[in-house]
């Protein structure tokens, strides 16, 4: 019931909500655990598994039972939920899920500091005075909704707290983040923090990611629970947790107490609850206590080397049966409407052990500590262990068994289980761990760890062993709070060209290539892809067409060193490449497989402009910085990347020269370029280069000038009927030419041999690959070669990345595999379908008739030379 | 003339503020004499007139300077390596009280004025697009140069960012 004063809610905001249907009222401050035990509901969803009744036992993050759902969120401690007005949740019964997507606005904030105090309980204010005193840049995190920690809980010194707060607003560098839980604390001090916004439910939230100076870990301690028979029946809580509840929140939750302990802190939850006026017997396990007179005093009652063996009741705890610690002596029944333990405290190492810190058995305070930090951290306060002595008391026997003494909660797992895994042979807790599943549930076994060590040392005989590991986050984080602002449309960057908006408003469809859009074909009104493509690779070979070209990869390599260290790269030569001619070059990676290629134009004798494949742009410039810089520092070559200072416009096909010339009157020859100007007064770089067979020209010109150009070339090719393609009418016109697309022809185990391409791998010098293409292996005539394929009924369509087998091939496995469909497509030039194919021994099954076997048909295709359309090269001058 | 023909990345946008075809060379030298200006320190730029040399590596340097600025005579000709990069990035400015913090929810170096100040340049990301910023003066104003092909999904994350501190 609620108190008529006190506490440190607000009475003059009464807030509505309403949990499992019923509509209740609380007050600003409140969390919805206190508000439902202040309107008499301790007992929450029943245990996940055994279905037991189970009540709201803490008053923080280490609650194991009252698990809500709570907007899109499930799994949500409604001790650490904030009462809003209008707040609806359901209870859960251990197990939740995520009933709608979760878009509340998250983001992400990165600041660095000096100092990072986490926890402003009464060490860490301190901690965090004494820092921003100084001057230094100060942060202080908790995960409350206001700064105290266990001062909170302590009216007496709310007047400190007050005072303390005062100071710290008047530090300009310090900053109090409240509703903040530090969750992970990875290398070199990098800390993250979750934070929820004040606010109703969906008001989200922001993930800091914090550089820190030095860390102070004011974590506090958690309590921890006594293993006797029905502890988990609602109404046994934490004895702390009782007394947070009285004076933070007025609750009083109960009238007649058994307040059970092996430890002094429980005292103050004794005397507190004596001055509301609760009746309370305190059983200590112990032989003494000083604070016996004072709670005597006060009119509770102490024994000594008595314990809490067992409770009675239904759905809440009706009595308490006391004993003797050790079991086998007289039992006696008390009646009572709450037992309030203190099994002792773990200091909150969490966050020292996830930074690499070691910890130690304290054997006073029966819990481990922080011993060696790995990082520039020190922990303060009750989570380095500055804690009142404990007798430790592990387990309390019963005359039932162990079956209902619960050491996890939420794991619904008993002392029996525990036992189970040690009669098994387990004796490593973290065998004992998977075994049981303890501490692997939502509360990550913030209250069933320790105890669960000191079981499995009492089922051994054996000191306590060493702790699990702790990871991150120290408390669940919602996956949305994790992906921040990179969701919907800012999920990942949409690299567009200069021209992007035309080929949007042309009703062009986009293709994906690395981050890029690029057009991937403009189907006019009731075109379907393959009749667009058709239409457009029928442009290109008999008209005109265009292609927006500007993402190809561009590196400017510069220097007098610059032809030798392209000769060392490329398998080709470059070295008597002549200023103004342009070279088409294939480059492997060292084990002699096809890296990349593309066309590099000589600028002038110490100057290239090297292209590299969409994909490959960074990969090329970070292989040859790697070569530069690691194995030949002697070359005077320097790299620049200009992928984005040139607009590239490439005008194909046998008009291509008509439309080329109204723009700017060049003569150009295969492989040659010229620097000019264009009749608009654009400076442009024209090259006359062909990835299609037909005659084309590349115009290059800078980005800004990309579009302005790009419409220049529409407008006067308008007469020709130019027009625009995209990536898949290129990806056909230069398979029809048996032009391999590295990437998608080749997977890095293809040779240039392999390809077919002995005629660019030179003889007469070293370059990358070059050693590698001498092995034996690179010259067995069984490895996989480029063919063409041509299906026999010229209208099937072999799928890419079908397999290829004999024709008279059994087909049941293992079917020998002879290779793979890399490319295919339809063929407006040929009048049918064409593909090519990666088989093995391939040049010598020209003529062969191989089988693609697919679901429900085969398809038969001859196997052919890769170069379908014009193998004389004949049109490539127009 | 030529001038209008040009069409800048972000062009038409009003939510943004750019600073579009500033000239932008990059360079590469071991020689601290060929820029004409002191070669400034890693990771600062320094300034001559309205022309900017930011440190970008141990021998890089690239020079900004006003739109249609011939820098020929700043950059001479010993260099081992000029390559005009004006049209690869164009600059974003933000400026104000609250630039630092919209920085900061996507760039993860430290911008505190004890830190980085009017003549920092730094090489970062900033969200997921890779950028050089530099704080001109301590208002604060920052310059983001940003490559074209970025500038749009950047310009978007920025006005997302701006919506809340």
């Amino acid at each position: 019931m609620r108190l008529p004063e006190g506490g440190r809610i607000d009475r003059s905001a009464p807030l509505t909500f309403t949990v499992d249907g019923v509509t209740r009222t609380g007050y600003r401050g409140d969390t919805v655990a206190s508000a439902l035990l202040a309107d008499g509901v301790v007992q929450v969803g029943a245990s996940a598994y055994r279905h037991r009744p189970r009540g709201i036992v803490d008053a923080g993050v280490a609650e194991p039972n009252a698990l809500l759902q709570v907007g899109p969120e499930p799994m949500r401690p409604a001790t650490t939920v904030e009462l809003t007005d209008g707040l609806v949740a359901r209870t859960l019964s251990g197990r939740g899920r995520l009933l709608e997507p979760n878009d509340e606005r998250y983001d992400h904030k990165h600041v660095h500091c000096d100092v990072l105090v986490v926890g402003a309980g009464p060490a860490g204010l301190a901690a965090a005075l004494e820092a921003g005193r100084t001057g230094a840049r100060v942060i202080l995190a908790d995960e409350q909704t206001e700064p105290g920690g266990s001062a909170l809980s302590t009216p007496d010194r709310w007047p400190w707290l007050a005072e303390v707060l005062a100071g710290l607003s008047g530090f300009a560098e310090t900053r109090v983040l409240s509703r903040a839980s530090v969750f992970g604390y990875y290398d070199h001090n990098y800390l993250t923090i979750a934070q929820r916004h004040a606010g109703p439910i969906g008001a989200g939230g922001r993930l800091w990611h914090v550089r820190a100076g030095r860390v102070v870990l004011a974590t506090g301690a958690h309590e921890r629970p006594l293993v006797f028979a029905g502890n988990d029946r609602p109404g046994v809580m934490l004895a702390s947790a009782v007394r947070t509840y009285l004076n933070r929140y007025a609750v009083r939750l109960g009238t007649r107490a058994v307040v059970c302990t092996t430890n002094d802190s429980a005292y103050a939850t004794a005397l507190d609850l004596l001055a509301s006026g609760v009746d309370v017997l305190v059983a200590d396990a112990r032989q003494d206590c000083a604070l016996a007179g004072a709670v005597r005093a006060a009119g509770g009652d102490v024994r000594f080397g008595t314990v809490v063996v067992g409770t009675e009741g239904e759905a809440a705890v009706t009595a308490a049966l006391l004993g003797a610690p050790v079991g086998g002596g007289p039992v006696e029944l008390f009646h009572c409407d709450l037992v309030a333990v203190s099994g002792g405290w773990n200091p909150a190492v969490h966050l020292h052990s996830q930074a690499g810190g070691t910890l130690r058995h304290d054997e006073a305070i029966s819990a481990f500590v922080p011993d060696r930090s790995r990082q520039a951290n020190a922990s303060a306060g009750s989570a380095n262990g500055e804690l009142d002595p404990n007798l430790p008391l592990w387990t309390i026997p019963s005359p039932g068994g162990w079956d209902d003494h619960f050491v996890d909660l939420q794991r619904d797992a008993t002392v029996a289980d525990v036992l189970r895994a040690t009669d098994a042979g387990l004796r490593s807790a973290e065998h004992v761990k998977r075994f049981t599943t303890i501490g692997t549930a939502h509360d990550q076994g913030k209250t069933a760890g320790v105890t669960t060590l000191g079981v499995i040392a009492e089922a051994l005989g054996a000191g306590p062993p060493g702790p699990t590991t702790y990871r991150p986050p120290y408390t669940p984080v919602p996956f949305a709070m994790l992906a921040g602002r990179d969701r919907g449309a800012l999920h990942d960057p949409a690299r567009v060209t200069s021209i992007h908006d035309w080929h949007v408003a042309r009703g062009a469809e986009f293709e994906n290539v690395g981050q890029w859009k690029r057009p991937w074909y403009y189907p006019r009104p009731g075109e379907d892809m393959t009749t667009a493509v058709l239409r457009e690779c029928a442009a290109a070979r008999t008209g005109v067409g265009m292609q927006d070209a500007s993402t190809l990869g561009k590196i400017e390599i510069v220097g007098l060193d610059a032809a030798e260290f392209l000769n060392r790269m490329y398998t080709n030569a470059f070295k008597k490449l002549a200023v103004g001619a342009a070279r088409y070059g294939l480059m492997c990676k060292a084990d002699g497989m096809v890296f990349d290629d593309g066309v590099v134009l000589r600028l002038a004798e110490d100057r290239f402009l090297a292209t590299t494949t969409t994909g490959n742009a960074a990969a090329v410039l970070d292989w040859f910085e790697e070569w530069l810089q690691t194995e030949w520092p002697d070359l005077r070559v320097r790299l620049t990347s200009v992928t984005e200072q040139w607009a590239t416009i490439a005008v194909v096909g046998p008009k291509s020269r008509a439309v080329v010339e109204k723009l700017a009157p060049v003569d150009l020859s295969f492989m040659t370029f010229t620097d000019t100007t264009l009749a608009n007064g654009i400076p442009a770089r024209i090259a006359r280069i062909s990835f299609s067979g037909e005659l084309a020209f590349e115009i290059n010109v800078a980005t800004w000038h990309g579009l302005a150009v790009w419409e220049a070339v529409h407008g006067t090719g308008e007469e020709f009927g130019i027009t625009p393609y995209g990536t898949e009418t290129m990806h056909v016109l230069r398979a029809e030419k048996g032009y391999p697309i590295v990437g998608q022809d080749t997977d890095g185990t293809v040779t240039p041999i392999d390809l077919g391409m002995e005629w660019i791998v030179s003889k007469r010098k070293a370059f990358v690959g070059s050693r590698s293409l001498r092995r034996p292996d690179t010259a067995r005539p069984d490895r996989k070669q480029l063919v063409g394929l041509l299906p026999v009924d010229p209208s099937d369509l072999l799928p890419e990345g079908a397999q290829l087998v004999t024709a008279d091939s059994s087909l049941e496995p293992p079917v020998p595999m002879l290779g793979h469909v890399t490319s295919s497509y339809h063929s407006a030039a040929l009048g049918r379908t064409f593909a090519l194919a990666l088989v093995r021994s391939g040049r010598d099954r020209l003529g062969q008739v191989l089988h693609a076997p697919l679901a429900g048909k085969t398809i038969a295709a001859t196997v052919v030379e890769p170069v379908f359309y014009d193998p004389e090269g004949t049109r490539r001058d127009g | 003339m030529t001038a209008d023909l040009r069409r800048s990345p972000l062009a038409g946008r009003s939510d943004v503020r750019e600073i579009p075809f500033l000239t932008m060379i990059n360079v590469r030298t071991t020689d601290e004499t060929v820029l004409g200006v002191p070669v400034p320190a890693p990771n600062r730029f320094a300034t001559v007139g309205e022309r900017a040399v930011l440190w970008l590596g141990p021998d890089e340097y690239l020079v900004v300077a006003p739109d249609g600025d011939d820098v020929a005579e700043l950059t001479g000709e010993s260099a081992e390596s000029l390559v005009d990069v004006s049209a690869n990035r164009t600059t974003i400015e933000l400026s104000g009280p609250h630039a630092r913090d919209v920085l900061g929810k996507g760039m993860s170096i430290d911008l505190h004025p004890r830190a980085f100040g009017p003549g920092h340049c730094a090489q970062t990301l900033l969200a997921r697009a890779q950028v050089i910023l530099r704080q001109v003066d301590d208002r604060p104003t920052y310059h983001v140069l940003v490559r074209g092909s970025f500038a749009p999904y950047l310009a978007d994350w920025l006005v997302d960012a701006s919506k809340e501190l």
